[in-house]
């Protein structure tokens, strides 16, 4: 989904607040939030994709509003109450006000769940990113779709997330290094010298026209 | 009462919403706090960045070591002793006098755990996420990281699988020390991309 975690490229969020070292957790209920999230995933082993997206469906104005273990608490929550363990008024009621929890999976299942293993394009193959903006999870960030760029290398297949995040299961799919000039993805603001490399899954791309 | 209880608007308090979720899921038997509790002890004693330093010493060091990390990233670290979640399939990325490597998730927080640890704050912040794969020249500058002019920036998203390791160039003034004292050089910032040692 063209999500608000899909930051690649955003103007307006100021300087890079930068601390050379910094504690695991500022605060205890930090902590409690990572706990839950990896007790979570250790007992329900959600696909990656899956935990991704619980978060990537929280409000724009929540997500960016809130700290990041906000958002692994968000996610819990919300894949809890979708497998059934919990409501939305149960958890108001034990917080004492209003739990926030993430909007509905709208993702969808491509027609083609057949996996694929052996890649179809090699080191130096220029390639063009499809561009479908898909209503659910993906890898492929927006700066990159529809963009050209270069394989620069490939690592094998993989389970593709697109699928496993909404219920299609373990589907293998090539993945590689694409890397695109600054140009190619900034048009006139890009620079020379900056390149960006992107892991990219093949179902992501397409020949170039 | 006819308050809509069903739909208070205030929001809780964040440490009441962590306190009602966790509070559920240990009633339903899906967390058991005492072991989870040694899990992010784990993390917090033996999972940071001076995992990562050891590895960078270790190819300064050893040529032959050096070219296996950077062939196969997972197999060469795990010689070490470091792997687990986050690291099952690690690409080391070499600085030269002619690239530099730097490391973003724009999507979201990839960062590879067993030898860096959990990612810091401004990592995973939009001003990071968003502007690395922009403006990564300025935005190192901004951050006291001046790269010359004819060194190409190569910026790698972890945007599926691979997670990134920089290999930084060695510094100068270095040549007798030791393989431990080498990785008290090494910082966690060198192996992200953001400072050159």
């Amino acid at each position: 989904m063209d999500g608000v975690h899909d930051l690649g490229g955003l103007d307006g969020f100021g300087p890079v607040e930068h601390t050379p070292s910094e504690p695991l957790f500022d605060e205890d209920w930090e902590r409690r939030a990572f706990r839950l999230m990896i007790g979570w995933i250790a007992a329900q082993n959600p696909s990656g994709g899956r935990f991704r997206h619980s978060i990537e469906r929280m409000a724009p104005e929540h997500y960016l509003s809130s700290p990041y273990y906000e958002h692994w608490l968000t996610g819990a929550a919300t894949m809890a109450v979708e497998a059934g363990f919990t409501t939305q008024d149960e958890l108001d009621r034990r917080a004492g006000g209003h739990f926030p929890l993430s909007a509905q999976d709208r993702g969808v299942l491509p027609d083609d769940l057949s996996p694929r293993t052996t890649p179809r394009y090699s080191v130096g193959d220029d390639v063009r990113v499809r561009e479908w903006h898909p209503p659910g999870h993906t890898r492929a960030a927006r700066y990159v779709q529809g963009r050209r760029g270069t394989v620069v290398r490939v690592d094998g297949a993989f389970d593709i997330d697109d699928i496993a995040a909404h219920g299609g299961g373990s589907v293998a799919d090539p993945l590689y290094a694409v890397r695109f000039t600054s140009q190619e993805l900034w048009g006139e603001a890009g620079a020379d010298g900056e390149v960006v490399c992107v892991n990219l899954f093949e179902r992501y791309l397409e020949d170039p026209q | 009462m006819t308050t809509d209880h069903h739909h208070p608007t205030e929001i809780a308090p964040i440490e009441a919403r962590v306190a009602a979720i966790e509070s559920v899921l240990v009633e339903k038997g899906v967390l058991d706090l005492d072991v989870l509790d040694q899990i992010v002890q784990h993390f917090e004693d033996n999972l940071g960045p001076m995992n990562g330093a050891k590895v960078v010493a270790r190819a300064w060091s050893d040529p032959d070591y050096k070219q296996r990390l950077l062939a196969d990233g997972t197999a060469a670290i795990k010689e070490l002793g470091f792997e687990g979640p986050e690291g099952e399939y690690m690409v080391v990325v070499e600085n030269t006098p002619k690239v530099h490597n730097l490391v973003v998730c724009t999507l979201c927080s990839c960062y590879p755990w067993p030898t860096l640890g959990l990612p810091p704050k401004w990592y995973k912040a939009p001003a990071y996420r968003s502007r690395a794969v922009r403006e990564p020249r300025k935005l190192l500058a901004e951050m006291g990281t001046d790269i010359p002019a004819d060194v190409e920036i190569r910026v790698w998203d972890s945007s599926a699988e691979a997670r990134y390791l920089v290999l930084p160039m060695r510094p100068t003034g270095t040549d007798d020390m030791s393989e431990e004292q080498l990785a008290g050089v090494v910082t966690r910032d060198s192996m992200i991309g953001v400072q050159r040692l």
